[in-house]
C-alpha cells in the first residue's frame, strides 16, 4: 500500500509546484487613462471623499475610487508593499508616509514625478524634502506637520522658549498644583521615541544624521539633548510613567491636569479644546522649547506618490496635480485638520480661525527636519529606539548610547 | 487488498494530498528555500535596491546564535513554560467547578469561557489598559509598577493575560472528558471510603488523562507560536516580550525575507521536537487507537 500512497503524493506535489509558478507576468508600460484608485487612510476618508467627488463629476470616465487603508502605520505599508512586489495594479496614487519615500522610490515601488509639477514657491520648504529621494521628487508635498508645545494657559502666562525658561515656569506653577508634573512628550518605546530624541538633539542645536548622512551623535549638543529626557526624567519634571506614554497617553495626562507642558501632534488641539475635555479652553500651544532658544521639531506627515505598475499613470498624474493643487487643499483643510503642505494656506483667514494654532505650527515647521533618510528606514528607528531607551530608564548612560547608536547608525547609512 | 483495490484507495485520498500538499508541504518547502537567499541587499549608484536573489547557504541561519534570537527563543520557552502550567492547573479547577455545579449550569460555563471567545487582539487591549501606569492592576495592589516597560514585570503581565484567556480553553477540553466518566466509579469510590483528594488523584485525573494531554497539547502548540498578546498589550520591539514568531515578524517587516525564513524553519522544528518528546512521554494514547486498528488489518 506504501508504494501507492508515495506515488499519489509525489503527484500532488508535482501539480502543486506547477500550479505555484506561472505568475511574474511582466506589468504593461501603461500611460493610460481610465478610472483609478486612491490609497488613503480612514482618518483622511470623509475629506478626501470630497475631493474625489469633485473630481469624479468632472471626470466621468477616469473615475477615482477610494481605497481605504487599515489603520495603524505598519499594516499600511505592509498593504502597500505586498501590491509592489506582487506587482499588482489595484492601486494608483498612494498615501506615503514621509519616512517612507526612500523605501519606495529605491525599490523602483513608485515612479519618479516630473520636477515641475510642484511649485516649491508654495509649499513649506521642509515638507518638500520628504517627498523627495537624492534630489529628485517622487511624491506630491500633501500633509505635514511637526511637535507643538501644549501648555495651560490658565497657568502659564507666557510659554517657554527655552528648556530652562519650562524648568523655571514648572518650579513656580507646580507648588501650588497637587499631582501635576511639568512635562509629558512620546517617550514609550516606538516610533514617537524616534521622534522625541531627534527633536531634543535638534533643539539643542544638533543634528541625528548630518546633510551628508553621517551621524552626528558624538557631539555636545546629542548629549544636551538626549540629556534633556534624561535628566527629566531623573528629576521627576517628567512623570515616572512617561516613558510608556504614546499620543493617547499623553493627551489623557494633559486633560487630567497631570502635567503642565505637553509635547504632541496638531491633532490634539481639537481634543483638548473640545466640548467634553476636561481643560477645553485651557490649553493652548506655542512652538517647542529648545537649549538656547525656541527648538527644532521633527517633520510628520504624508505625501501622494503613484504606483510603478498602476495602468492609467495620465489620469494618475492630472488627479494627483488637481488633489494637491491650492483650492482642493484648502477644501480638504476646512474638514480635516491634519496639517496641510501649502505654505500660503497657514496664513489663510478661513483656516487661522478654524485652527488657531496654524501660526505657531507654521513657526514649527520651518524650523523642522525631516527623519534620517534611509532606504531602510525601519532598522536605523529601531537602532535610535534600542539605544535611546535604556538611557531614559538608567539601564546605560547617555554616553555609552550615543556612542553605541553612532556607530550603529554609520553602519546601516553607508550604503 | 488486490491491487486495483489499493488504486482505489490512493485515488480515494488524492485531494486531501493535494490540499496538504498545497497548504502545508509547499509553503515548508518555499520557506526552507527562501531560507537560503538573500534579496535587495545593497544599493547600486543611483540609490536604488539592487534587484535579484543571491543563494547565501546557510548564511541566514548564523543569527540563531545571535543575541535577539537567544533571547526570542529564551521568551518563547519561558512563556509556554509559565502559561501552559498554570493553565492546565486553573483549566482542570475550572472544568470540576463546571462539572460540578448543580443549579445556574449554563451560567456558569457560559462566564468562564467568556475569555476564551474575545479575540486575542481585542484582549491584548483590554489587558494594556489594566496594565497601564494608572491602570486597574496597579490601582489593585497600590503600588506603580510600569508593566509595558522593558523587564521581568512585561513579562509576567503577559503571561497573566495568556492565562486569563486561555485556561477557559483547557477546561473546556477536560469538561468534556470529565462528563465521560462513568458515576458508577464514584459511587465504588464511595462504598470504599475514599477520600475527596484520593478520589481525584486516583480517579479523576487517570480517567481524563486522554482529554487533558490533548489539551495540554494544543496549548503547548498555541504557546509556542505566541505573537499578538505581546504585540498589542506591551508594543511591537520590546525586546523583554519578544517571541520566535514576533522575530520573524519583524524580519519579514523589514523585508529580510531569508533570516525570517531561517527563523520559521528553526521555530518548526522547535515545535516539532517538543511535541514529538511531550507525545512519546505522555500522549502514547493519542496513537494507541491508530495502532490498534492497524494490528487488526
Amino acid at each position: 500500500m506504501t508504494r501507492s500512497f508515495v506515488l499519489a503524493g509525489a503527484l500532488t506535489l508535482a501539480l502543486a509546484a506547477t500550479a505555484a509558478c506561472g505568475g511574474g507576468e511582466e506589468p504593461a508600460a501603461a500611460d493610460g487613462r481610465g478610472p483609478i484608485t486612491l490609497t488613503d487612510t480612514q482618518s483622511h476618508e470623509e475629506a478626501s471623499r470630497k475631493i474625489i467627488d469633485a473630481w469624479n463629476a468632472a471626470h466621468p470616465d477616469e473615475k477615482v475610487t477610494l481605497d481605504i487603508q487599515p489603520k495603524d502605520a505598519d499594516s499600511q505599508r505592509q498593504r502597500l508593499i505586498n501590491n509592489a512586489q506582487t506587482k499588482s495594479d489595484a492601486m494608483d496614487v498612494i498615501m506615503l508616509d514621509a519616512v517612507w519615500t526612500a523605501e519606495f522610490a529605491a525599490n523602483r515601488w513608485v515612479d519618479e514625478l516630473p520636477a515641475d509639477m510642484v511649485k516649491a514657491d508654495e509649499l513649506l520648504a521642509p515638507t518638500l524634502e520628504t517627498a523627495k529621494y537624492r534630489g529628485k521628487l517622487y511624491a506630491m508635498p500633501w500633509l505635514t506637520g511637526t511637535g507643538l508645545l501644549y501648555y495651560r494657559k490658565d497657568l502659564v502666562e507666557k510659554p517657554p522658549t527655552t528648556w530652562a525658561e519650562m524648568k523655571e515656569t514648572c518650579e513656580e506653577v507646580l507648588p501650588k498644583q497637587e499631582g501635576m508634573s511639568c512635562y509629558a512628550g512620546l517617550l514609550d518605546k516606538y516610533e514617537g521615541l524616534t521622534v522625541s530624541f531627534a527633536e531634543a538633539v535638534q533643539s539643542a542645536g544638533g543634528t541625528v544624521v548630518d546633510d551628508s548622512g553621517t551621524p552626528t551623535l558624538e557631539t555636545d549638543a546629542a548629549k544636551a539633548g538626549l540629556n534633556f529626557l534624561v535628566d527629566g526624567l531623573k528629576a521627576g519634571l517628567i512623570p515616572e510613567e512617561g516613558i510608556t506614554f504614546k499620543e493617547d497617553e499623553v493627551k489623557n495626562a494633559l486633560q487630567s491636569g497631570k502635567v503642565l507642558f505637553a509635547r504632541s501632534w496638531a491633532s490634539l488641539y481639537g481634543t483638548a479644546n473640545a466640548s467634553d475635555s476636561p481643560v477645553a479652553g485651557k490649553v493652548d500651544v506655542a512652538p517647542i522649547p529648545g537649549l538656547n532658544g525656541p527648538g527644532s521639531g521633527v517633520l510628520g506627515g504624508a505625501n501622494l506618490a503613484i504606483s510603478a505598475f498602476s495602468k492609467n499613470k495620465a489620469t494618475a498624474r492630472d488627479f494627483l496635480a488637481f488633489f494637491t493643487s491650492r483650492e482642493q487643499t484648502k477644501t480638504w483643510a476646512t474638514i480635516n485638520s491634519t496639517p496641510v503642505a501649502h505654505t500660503v494656506l497657514y496664513d489663510d483667514p478661513d483656516l487661522v480661525a478654524k485652527y488657531p494654532y496654524l501660526p505657531s505650527l507654521k513657526e514649527g515647521i520651518i524650523k523642522a527636519k525631516a527623519r534620517p533618510v534611509a532606504v531602510k528606514y525601519g532598522d536605523v528607528t529601531a537602532a535610535i529606539q534600542n539605544a535611546v531607551y535604556p538611557a531614559l530608564t538608567g539601564e546605560t548612560t547617555p554616553d555609552q548610547a550615543l556612542s553605541g547608536l553612532q556607530q550603529q547608525l554609520a553602519g546601516l547609512l553607508k550604503q | 487488498m488486490r491491487r486495483g483495490a489499493r488504486w482505489f484507495a490512493a485515488l480515494m485520498i488524492s485531494p486531501t494530498l493535494l490540499v496538504l500538499a498545497l497548504v502545508v508541504i509547499y509553503p515548508l518547502l518555499s520557506a526552507a528555500r527562501e531560507s537560503m537567499y538573500v534579496r535587495g541587499e545593497g544599493l547600486d549608484a543611483d540609490g536604488f535596491v539592487i534587484e535579484g536573489e543571491r543563494f547565501v547557504g546557510l548564511a541566514n541561519y548564523a543569527g540563531l546564535v545571535g543575541e535577539r534570537f537567544v533571547n526570542a527563543f529564551a521568551n518563547t520557552t519561558v512563556f509556554t513554560l509559565a502559561t501552559v502550567a498554570l493553565e492546565t492547573v486553573l483549566g482542570v479547577a475550572m472544568a470540576l467547578v463546571m462539572h460540578g455545579v448543580l443549579r445556574g449550569r449554563g451560567l456558569v460555563r457560559a462566564s468562564i469561557l467568556i475569555p476564551w471567545a474575545v479575540p486575542t487582539a481585542i484582549s491584548g487591549l483590554m489587558w494594556r489598559w489594566v496594565f497601564q501606569a494608572d491602570g486597574v492592576a496597579n490601582a489593585i495592589i497600590g503600588e506603580k509598577i510600569l508593566w509595558t516597560t522593558e523587564g521581568v514585570q512585561a513579562k509576567l503581565a503577559v503571561i497573566i493575560a495568556d492565562t486569563w484567556k486561555t485556561a477557559p480553553f483547557v477546561g473546556l477540553l477536560v469538561l468534556a472528558g470529565l462528563q465521560i466518566i462513568p458515576t458508577m466509579v464514584y459511587e465504588a469510590a464511595k462504598v470504599d471510603g475514599a477520600s475527596a483528594w484520593q478520589t481525584f488523584w486516583r480517579i479523576t485525573l487517570p480517567l481524563v488523562k486522554p482529554a487533558l494531554v490533548v489539551a495540554v497539547l494544543f496549548r503547548i502548540l498555541d504557546a509556542l507560536a505566541m505573537f499578538d498578546l505581546p504585540f498589542v498589550m506591551i508594543g511591537r520591539g520590546k525586546f523583554s516580550v519578544e517571541t520566535l514568531s514576533a522575530l520573524v515578524w519583524d524580519e519579514a517587516t523589514q523585508l529580510r525575507y531569508g533570516p525570517a525564513a531561517a527563523y520559521g524553519i528553526v521555530l518548526v522544528a522547535y515545535i516539532a521536537a517538543i511535541v514529538f518528546v511531550f507525545v512519546r512521554l505522555l500522549g502514547a494514547d493519542l496513537l494507541a487507537d491508530a495502532r490498534s486498528r492497524k494490528g487488526q488489518a
